[in-house]
């Protein structure tokens, strides 16, 4: 039986044991009304092999285009070693560390996590994953709430150059709660918040303010006027960020007079693969005086009797499985592994690494850029300074482009029309270290041909 | 067997309530209460000038592995708060009825602790 | 030691990272970082030699027995890996356009076609990153059907004492009042408690079933009519689905609402702590709230359904769908396991617990629920261990790890004192569990006669047990390179 070991004399003895004439009598406390038949709409069990085959031919179905999307999910080179150490079975098959002497990989790993974290930002400390950057984005809005106990009105103040699907699912966690997100326009020649904008909120009680960095459009915001602003006007300021990109950028922890007061983002850009959209993994830092607000699991070193020195959870009274409908979370499970290879890739990258990842696919953004905007009709749409990412305008309907593209084996990055409509045909462009000369000279070229035809 | 003084008054959710001085009364946890919570990590204390209801939620003790609520045992102001128990919920532990008092509340309605229960009232709370 | 504490100034991996420095001039100087990030300075070997190293300071499925209840730490079979991590499903972008996209939608529609017929529902989404999220938009999902009825009235969600902190919690998030529902005596929620609080108010209760204490509510219909007829909804909490995959379906126990646990009941692995997934599957009536995004299937095309196909959605709870690794997993598994094996998931994994259990019972252990059938986990409770020999729980639950097993749930469900919630799994086999019962029984004799030795425990592992007092006082939560070390 397919990972089930018992032998029929195992069952045999196992059920004399216990006193039962049969297995099925061990389900006897359920009503019979209820016992359902045969499964009969699952298909029939398959060998390893056969579902090998099976994956094999769907694997190469979709192909393996040349990637130029960004867009919250970033084609970077990972390390062989990375993958390779997450996929231990002693990583891989372990639980939530609640038996931290058992636990003590795990532990450790976490806790060097959280200390790289906190590095990368600038911030005091960081927890030990959420879902995705979305999602911590959402409980960041909530631990605003929370923390910031100077306002009284839920009313957090959110750029529309945050990412689209982050908006959305911010909107579906924190909307049942009252907390009400108000969004702030962009420049239309910039494609970055004009600070001016918040002058309209000025005295208003407002719990927090959304600062991306870079922001959807890979454009830089002006960070420290934002964030000033926020304290000028007793709101906490949420950093949203790039951990790539703080290889480069100056760090949350320091943006404006006081520096950021939560930092979050999505950490797929540290050694998560494309995979469909996940597993990827939220972080999460903050400043030392909101640690009791902060979600999710956090590691802490410690000693054992014999005064050695050692990790284990803490702070779990902020918890569900403690504090239940008082908890600052429902999160239980997280996205643990993730954060364990996200902590092996930047051991192996380090500081100086990461830069150079950063400014190998700032380069090659410019690069590509450069090559496309010789074609007639295609242009940057915004003057600012940009990451990694960039819009470009197109002279004829975006998704048509990208449909020809996508049948040459290349996705030329993503169609704006849905999320941005007055951008016109807009499409955002991400060319990441991997991208390199000839695929960026064959993007021109294809883009050209379907554009002159 | 923990301490319960005479001298007191108690809730059945463990908080005690010292004599009236001034219109102030003093509240706190009983030793029971610290002994079940086991090593208290953090008090998280109401701020000076909130006003509670009688079994209003007012103040969270937390150990490794529980969070209890602790509730105003009467009306009134919170006029000054334990400051020494941030940097050491110890002391809870250590001296409940002493150094580990958590905060002090003008009462609103003296009659109030009249509802509240004596020492053997409470030791039957305590050892049930 | 730290990876940090191995650091040198200079020392790098540096075939990892692209070999030119580029060019950065586009980003002008006031946008820029001013000083480099404190990460360790290391080799490629000694990152190697590190994380190897402390990746056997764990236990794990794969090298102990891991009975720990209500998690379901089973099996992960190696080619659901294998398979998962194709280069071509790695390299797939969440945004490829639906032609480069067909053989990975196929996975996730016929995962939720399988889901479906397991749990009995009308519809599944597969987009909830985990319990706790399948959870919140179940709940989600409840306050969206009650809203658009113009129900404004019902803000209480009714949970019963002994389940996960996750569920009142996720209430919360989605804006109701929690009530709890006491357990009765022989573990059953008490129905008659229920009557009394259920009414106009109620938008629904959150049942695990079976429940945390390790028994099937025999009452569950009549909690599902009485629910029901208050106009209030059900949710199923799939977190101990492996007790009844193929034996009974939530929708036949008249749940409007589940969600599923692929990371227990599907063997996708706990990764240390994560990533799960916890699709949710409905009832008709709750059809149009469920989250976006979802496969569609139309003459052999597959096609996303998002905000715009899909209005009345409860909308999006991640940035893209969910972990879809996780999914294509949960979807290997379950082609492996075919109907046939799904049904032996709930045969073996109850016949397992319920042998430990008469064991555990024979051997003088007290189970917390003797007259009850085991479900595929149990409880034990040490109470009379704690009171008379001083030695509690988690001195036993230290103990056991250096017997070489991980240890059970401890003092989880919180209603029943000094309890151990003992899950075994299907993939254990009886020499395994025979070993556990008898370290278990080696423990108890310890404790009558040296109980010093079991408080003092564990002694083999690469700690002492640990102050986590200390932890919580003298929060220690990054390292800093001037830190006296």
């Amino acid at each position: 039986m397919p990972f089930i070991p018992h032998t029929e004399e195992d069952v045999r003895e196992m059920l004399a044991a216990i006193g039962a004439p049969d297995i099925d009598a061990l389900f006897d406390e359920i009503p019979a009304t209820l016992r359902c038949g045969k499964l009969k709409q699952l298909p029939q069990a398959m060998s390893e092999m056969e579902v090998a085959g099976l994956m094999s031919a769907r694997a190469h179905q979709d192909g393996a285009p040349v990637c130029f999307i960004g867009a919250g999910a970033y084609d970077h080179h990972i390390p062989a070693a990375v993958w390779q150490l997450a996929s231990r079975g002693e990583f891989y098959t372990a639980y939530t560390p609640y038996q931290a002497e058992a636990s003590q990989g795990t532990l450790q790993v976490l806790y060097e996590f959280q200390s790289m974290m906190a590095a990368l930002t600038g911030m005091d400390l960081s927890n030990t994953s959420l879902y995705d950057g979305a999602t911590a984005l959402a409980e960041a809005v909530l631990m605003a709430v929370r923390a910031n106990r100077k306002s009284k009105s839920r009313r957090v103040l959110m750029p529309r150059t945050v990412h689209p699907a982050y908006r959305r699912v911010v909107q579906t966690i924190v909307g049942k709660q009252g907390i009400e997100l108000v969004e702030l326009p962009f420049d239309p020649a910039g494609g970055h918040t004009d600070p001016a904008v918040l002058a309209a909120f000025d005295g208003q009680d407002i719990a927090a303010l959304v600062i991306p960095q870079p922001n959807y459009f890979g454009v830089l915001e002006e960070v420290d006027a934002l964030t000033d602003w926020a304290h000028t006007n007793r709101a906490l300021a949420i950093a949203v960020v790039n951990p790539v990109a703080l290889a480069v950028l100056n760090p949350p922890g320091e943006w404006g007079q006081q520096g950021a007061d939560i930092c979050c983002g999505e950490g797929q850009p540290l050694g998560a693969p494309l995979s469909s959209g996940g597993p990827y993994f939220g972080f999460m830092c903050c400043r030392q005086k909101l640690v009791r607000q902060m979600p999710g699991r956090i590691v802490g070193c410690t000693r054992d009797l014999d005064g050695k020195v050692g990790y284990t959870l803490t702070l779990q009274a902020r918890e569900q499985h403690i504090r239940r409908s008082k908890a600052t979370s429902n999160i239980c499970t997280n996205q643990g592994l993730m954060a364990t290879a996200a902590t092996i890739h930047m051991a192996l990258l380090g500081s100086e690494g990461l830069e150079r990842v950063a400014a190998a696919c700032h380069a090659n953004t410019r690069s590509l850029v450069q090559r496309l905007g010789t074609i007639a009709g295609v242009a940057p749409l915004f003057h600012r300074p940009v990451f990694h990412e960039q819009v470009l305008r197109l002279p004829i309907s975006a998704d048509g482009v990208l449909d020809q593209l996508s049948e040459l084996d290349l996705l030329g990055g993503l169609d704006l029309s849905r999320d941005y409509p007055e951008l016109g045909d807009a499409i955002l462009v991400c060319a990441t270290e991997k991208r390199t000369e000839p695929e960026m000279d064959d993007f021109q070229q294809k883009l050209q041909m379907i554009l002159t035809c | 067997m923990s301490d319960v003084l005479d001298e007191l008054r108690y809730c059945s959710t463990h908080e005690w309530v010292s004599s009236v001085d001034k219109g102030v009364v003093s509240i706190g946890i009983t030793d029971h209460a610290q002994d079940q919570l086991g090593d208290l990590v953090f008090v998280e204390l109401p701020e000076v000038g909130q006003v509670f209801e009688a079994e209003g939620e007012c103040a969270v003790v937390e150990s490794v592995k529980a969070a209890s609520d602790i509730y105003s045992p009467v009306s009134g102001e919170v006029v000054e708060v334990n400051e020494a128990l941030m940097d050491s919920p110890e002391l809870v532990n250590d001296d409940p009825y002493g150094d580990g008092w958590l905060f002090k509340i003008r009462i609103t309605d003296e009659t109030e602790l009249d509802n509240l229960l004596d020492a053997d009232g409470y030791r039957e709370v305590a050892d049930a | 030691m730290l990876i940090y504490q191995q650091s040198r100034r200079g020392r790098r991996a540096a075939a990892q990272a692209p070999l030119q420095q580029g060019d950065l001039s586009g980003i002008p100087e006031t946008f820029r970082r001013k000083q480099r990030a404190d990460l360790p300075q290391v080799s490629e070997m000694q990152t190697v030699r590190h994380y190897t190293r402390l990746s056997q300071q764990n236990f794990s499925i794969d090298t102990q027995f891991y009975p720990l209840g209500s998690c379901t730490m089973k099996y992960n079979p190696r080619g659901c890996n294998t398979l998962a991590m194709l280069p071509n499903l790695l390299a797939r972008h969440p945004e490829a356009p639906a032609d480069h996209s067909q053989g990975f939608m196929a996975c996730l529609y016929e995962l939720q076609e399988m889901l479906k017929e397991v749990t009995g529902m009308q519809a599944v989404s597969l987009s909830p990153a985990a319990g706790a999220q399948g959870e919140f938009a179940g709940v989600a999902m409840i306050r969206a059907y009650h809203e658009a009825r113009g129900d404004a009235a019902r803000t209480e969600i009714l949970v019963p004492d002994a389940a996960h902190g996750t569920n009142p919690a996720s209430a919360v998030m989605c804006g109701y009042t929690v009530r709890e529902i006491p357990s009765g005596p022989d573990g059953d929620v008490d129905v008659e408690a229920l009557r009394k609080v259920v009414g106009p108010q109620t938008a629904g209760i959150m049942l695990t079933n079976p429940s945390t204490l390790g028994v099937f509510d025999r009452r569950i219909e009549e909690i599902a009519s009485l629910v029901h007829e208050a106009g209030g909804l059900l949710y199923y909490d799939g977190a101990n689905l492996n007790a009844i995959l193929g034996k009974v379906r939530p929708g036949d126990m008249g749940c409007d609402v589940i969600h599923v646990n692929l990371h227990k009941t599907f063997s996708t692995p706990h990764g240390g702590g994560g990533p799960g997934a916890g699709p949710v599957g409905v009832s008709k009536r709750l059809q149009p709230y469920l989250p976006v995004p979802m496969v569609a299937q139309s003459e052999g095309q597959y096609r996303w359904l998002t905000e715009g196909d899909c209005p009345e959605s409860i909308g999006r709870l991640s940035a893209f769908a969910g972990n879809a690794g996780i999914l294509l997993r949960a979807y290997i598994y379950a082609c492996m396991l075919g109907g046939e094996g799904m049904e032996r998931v709930a045969e073996y994994s109850t016949l397992n617990a319920n042998y430990m259990l008469k064991r555990l019972m024979d051997a003088g252990f007290d189970a917390a629920y003797p007259e009850r059938r085991a479900t595929h986990e149990f409880i034990l409770t040490l109470h009379k261990q704690a009171k008379q020999l001083g030695v509690n729980t988690m001195d036993f639950a230290k103990r056991l790890l250096d017997y070489g097993f991980h240890a059970p749930t401890t003092y989880f469900p919180l209603l029943v004192p000094e309890c151990l919630l003992i899950e075994p799994t299907e993939t254990e086999s009886r020499e395994e569990l025979d070993g556990f019962i008898e370290a278990l029984c080696s423990i108890k004799q310890e404790a009558e006669e040296n109980p010093e030795l079991v408080k003092g425990a564990p002694y083999n592992l690469p700690v002492k047990r640990l102050d986590d007092v200390r932890a919580a006082r003298e929060l220690d939560l990054v390292w800093k390179s001037d830190k006296n070390t």
